[in-house]
């Protein structure tokens, strides 16, 4: 255990280790053999879909719900049969949960009520937290008489304020508007950065989770999926449900016919013509395959390019979205495929670089294309 | 986490002791073949016999239901209305006097209600010569006054909770707002109704301060007459009508929450199919 | 629907524009003012009136102002009123505070369960409030006799413990205080359940989660939270039961101590055996203004606890 620590201490790897955890309610797998490493400091988050596991994984970490099997350490500790109370792990509820009664300091300084400090301790830190998210003149309103971004923010120092080893936050931007959220985002991984607190944050939106988290763990059925990077997941999914659940997508099925200098050719009925595509290793002629490519990917123009991978198409239909386009159009053999072109130029509604029923061509990279096994 | 702490069990199980022990130990003794009420003879239906051909108890029983049945239905008539009117009609003169004739009664001490009713039957029999005499008529105008009030609570707060673009749907659609009432207004608030109507009919079966004061000479109802046998002490028979009320009460109230419940659960499953057909 | 199908005649144009709402609002208008506020009125003017041996039994003073507040001075000088009116209240304490140790945790008990099982035993909460309220009384005075089985399995158990000296043969329980609290807190404990049930069932239980998560024991947890939320529930349980107790006649009557009269009785025996209109008359509007406070802070409660959604900034 000693040992354990120490190393740990060293690099922060495997600062929170949750080893084949599981959780059923009756009949219903919720959480089925996870495990997860997180590192100290990490901004990690759980993405998935409504009954993913997610959220049970999350209440399993804070103490309210007790894992079937596995084991959850955190900091080197063994967190079975040790109450909420007593956990170095605090939480942002998803509806806030600020107690209506207490005003903003009180609920910021709630958390700190029964820990051994002095009043002026518990005073200063309760004026630190209210100082970091900026809340200091509303110090005595109560929380509904705040707005939803600064409840939110109460929320966070409240959860904070208790200096957490582990800070979960459940859907922390759900319940603010759009424009709201752009601006919370940053703020929220400034406190992180500020503070230095490992956050584990439960999503379901996933540009959330890229844009907030350094790690992702993709979750579906109660399964991880994938663990990796922001770009990781977005350009290497591993599966087709990962490259499915994050962005859109354009699948074909196709089948290997030979690899060359780590370039494969598909044979794909769909496209109507070969497609090549970058091969990793493992994948062999033969071999059925999803080939996938995202929309961003693909260009489109009137002339035939020079690129791996062209093919003609008729725009089928267009929206146009401000900042960039997105088209759908149709191959010869029926197939309909998506492509967004960014309007890099000011132009009016008869100067896009296609319209409808225009003939145009499709191109794209064989780097481009993902590879999946089916 | 200890979800249901075993003093709060323990107190919801003697507290369910409480509620049930006297009414069973009533129910058991009603059995008692003994003239003495307390100790146990042996078993016996006697007493249910004799219930039956006792006049005076049949009697009362049936003035009781008479009153019990005209009042709760003027009652949820009248209630119906000025729940409607307090929910509904935002401005008219003296809503604010009427809202409180509404909550008054409800919060009004039942000898107060009784002998300011008394007094106001006696001099309106000295100044103009109604009513004659006290009895039905007395007794179920004070039931209707103080039931009404119930009805239009439960009303009110059922209005109150629906959605009121509903009844602007229906007038935009060319309803006039008398139609909108009588078309969309009542049959949604029709299960309030339902509720207000049997709880006014339960409140005056069970009333005897307010009847005590407002009945006359010859009109006994029962709740009266019982509080005079009971004024005597234990006596089987007692134990006998009481226990035949509880059967009947029970039964009632069982069955209105086995069909209420039902009522829910198809609802539910109704929702839960519209749901899985539109996936 | 053909409205316009037949000719309306004169009356139902006038119900269909503007009389059915005069109509909604003036039928229980008109009713509640003649049998509500009316009576009301009279009970206030007669208090301000003299006995007299007339029919009916009052007299208003002969010159003006033809009112005087004799009766109201009598309320605080006889010993009998006062002593009454002091009874009441700590008898209506008492049961209101024993109904709200006994009722918060069984209230609370019951949010801990399933929707399903909640609602069996909310029914059976119920149940007795259904039940005749003169049959609940009845029911105990068939316990608390000399003779019962209940009061002598509760002899055995104090001769167990007493010395031989203070051996009883029964416990003396009819006719007490004690039996009139025993009764009235057993009558009215279904009103101080259900309001509090109501109030502590819509909680967010994500508080009590909160709690916990930032330090709290279970206790502290209901101390901090649970408590000060359900304030509201406990005030309405608290006036839904000291309301009707206060003015209690029924109950006292039938197994209480006739040497200690309750201020319920007093207006009844002023009114009926003593004959005294007038003194009946401002007893009565002595209590209510009693009330009046407790009933303002009720509303004052009410209309705060609506207010709260509203009012987001």
């Amino acid at each position: 255990m000693m040992e354990e620590r120490a190393r740990q201490a060293e690099d922060g790897a495997g600062f929170i280790r949750i080893e084949n955890v599981s959780k059923s309610f009756g009949s219903f797998k919720a959480v089925d053999e996870v495990s997860l490493s997180i590192s100290k400091g990490e901004l990690f988050a759980l993405l998935g879909g409504s009954g993913c596991g997610k959220t049970t994984l999350l209440r399993m970490l804070a103490g309210f719900e007790t894992p079937d099997a596995g084991r959850i350490f955190i900091d080197g500790q063994d967190m079975a049969g040790v109450a909420p109370y007593d956990r170095p792990v605090n939480m942002m509820f998803q509806s806030y949960a600020l107690f209506p009664h207490m005003t903003v300091e009180g609920n910021i300084g709630y958390g700190l009520k029964y820990e051994a400090m002095s009043d002026a301790e518990r005073k200063d830190r309760v004026r630190e937290m209210l100082e970091l998210v900026q809340l200091t003149p509303l110090a005595g309103r109560k929380p509904h008489q705040i707005s939803g971004g600064q409840r939110q923010r109460v929320a966070l120092a409240r959860a904070l304020a208790r200096q957490p080893k582990l800070l979960l936050l459940d859907e922390p931007l759900g319940a603010l508007d759009k424009k709201l959220r752009e601006h919370t985002q940053f703020e929220l991984m400034n406190i992180q950065y500020k503070t230095g607190v490992t956050f584990v944050v439960v999503t379901h939106d996933q540009e959330e989770a890229m844009t907030l988290a350094n790690r992702i763990a993709v979750m579906d059925k109660g399964v991880v999926r994938q663990i990796g990077s922001p770009t990781e997941i977005y350009e290497n999914p591993k599966s087709r449900f990962v490259a499915d659940f994050i962005g859109s997508i354009n699948r074909f099925a196709a089948a290997i016919v030979y690899v060359k200098d780590g370039i494969a050719v598909l044979d794909c009925a769909e496209l109507g013509q070969p497609l090549q595509a970058r091969a990793e290793d493992g994948f062999e002629p033969g071999m059925r395959v999803t080939a996938a490519v995202r929309p961003e990917k693909i260009t489109i123009s009137r002339e035939r390019p020079e690129a791996g991978n062209v093919l003609s198409a008729v725009v089928h239909d267009l929206g146009y979205f401000g900042k960039d386009s997105l088209y759908r159009l149709q191959l010869p053999t029926g197939k309909m495929i998506s492509a967004s072109v960014v309007n890099t130029r000011r132009a009016g509604e008869n100067e896009r670089i296609a319209q409808w029923d225009d003939a145009v061509f499709l191109a794209f990279d064989p780097a481009s294309v993902i590879l999946l096994r089916d | 986490m200890n979800r249901r702490p075993v003093f709060l069990l323990t107190v919801l199980a003697f507290g369910f002791a409480f509620f049930y022990v006297p009414i069973l130990s009533m129910i058991i003794y009603s059995f008692n073949r003994s003239r003495l009420a307390t100790v146990w003879g042996g078993f016996s239906l006697d007493w249910y016999g004799k219930l039956f051909h006792n006049r005076q108890i049949i009697d009362a029983a049936l003035l009781s239901l008479e009153i019990a049945l005209v009042s709760a239905t003027l009652a949820t008539i009248l209630g119906t209305m000025a729940g409607i009117a307090l929910a509904r009609f935002r401005h008219f003169r003296g809503r604010t006097l009427f809202s409180g004739f509404i909550t008054a009664p409800l919060i009004m001490p039942e000898v107060i209600t009784g002998i300011s009713m008394l007094m106001l039957f006696i001099l309106m029999a000295n100044w103009i010569g109604w009513p004659e005499k006290r009895g039905f008529m007395t007794v179920t105008i004070a039931h209707i006054t103080f039931s009404m009030t119930y009805v239009a609570t439960i009303v009110q707060a059922r209005l109150s909770s629906t959605d009121h673009s509903v009844e602007e749907a229906a007038m935009d659609l060319g309803a006039k707002p008398w139609q909108v009432l009588r078309d969309v207004t009542l049959p949604i608030i029709a299960p309030a109704i339902g509720s207000g109507w049997l709880l006014a009919l339960t409140i005056s079966l069970d009333d005897v301060v307010i009847s005590s004061f407002t009945t006359g000479p010859g009109s006994t109802t029962l709740p009266i007459l019982i509080w005079s046998k009971v004024k005597l002490g234990v006596t089987p028979d007692i134990n006998a009508l009481a226990s035949l009320i509880i059967l009947i009460v029970t039964v009632a109230v069982i069955a209105a929450g086995v069909i209420m419940a039902r009522a829910d659960r198809k609802r539910e499953a109704d929702i839960q199919r519209a749901i899985k057909d539109n996936g | 629907m053909m409205e316009r199908a037949l000719p309306p005649s004169r009356f139902g144009q006038w119900f269909n524009t503007s009389g059915w709402r005069t109509i909604i609002i003036a039928a229980p208008y008109l009713w509640l003012t003649a049998f509500f506020f009316l009576p009301f009125l009279i009970v206030l003017a007669i208090s301000l009136a003299s006995n007299a041996g007339t029919s009916p039994p009052f007299q208003f003073a002969a010159e003006a102002p033809y009112v005087h507040a004799d009766n109201f001075r009598r309320l605080i000088s006889d010993d009998l009123f006062f002593r009454a009116y002091i009874a009441s209240i700590l008898n209506a304490g008492l049961t209101t505070a024993l109904c709200l140790l006994i009722g918060y945790p069984m209230a609370l008990a019951l949010t801990r369960f399933s929707r399903s099982v909640r609602n069996i035993l909310l029914m059976l909460v119920i149940l007795p409030f259904w039940t005749s309220f003169l049959l609940r009384i009845y029911a105990w005075i068939g316990l608390m006799g000399a003779n019962s089985w209940f009061n002598k399995g509760l002899t055995a158990l104090y001769n167990l413990i007493t010395p031989d000296a203070y051996a009883l043969r029964f416990i003396p329980m009819m006719n007490t205080s004690f039996a009139v609290v025993l009764v009235m807190v057993y009558c009215y404990l279904p009103f101080m359940i259900l309001p509090l049930y109501a109030n502590l069932e819509k909680l967010d239980m994500t508080l009590n989660e909160a709690a916990m998560d930032l330090g709290s024991r279970p206790f502290q947890v209901f101390k901090d939270v649970t408590l000060p939320l359900s304030v509201p529930g406990i005030i309405a349980g608290g006036l839904l039961v000291f309301i009707p107790a206060s003015g209690e006649l029924v109950i006292p009557s039938l197994v209480g101590n006739s040497s200690t009269p309750l201020i319920g009785r007093v207006i009844s025996d002023q009114f009926s055996y003593a004959r005294d209109w007038p003194m009946a008359a401002a007893v009565a509007i002595a209590l209510l203004v009693l009330l009046v406070g407790p009933m303002m802070a009720y509303t004052h409660f009410e209309s705060r606890a609506q207010r709260r959604p509203g009012d987001d900034a």
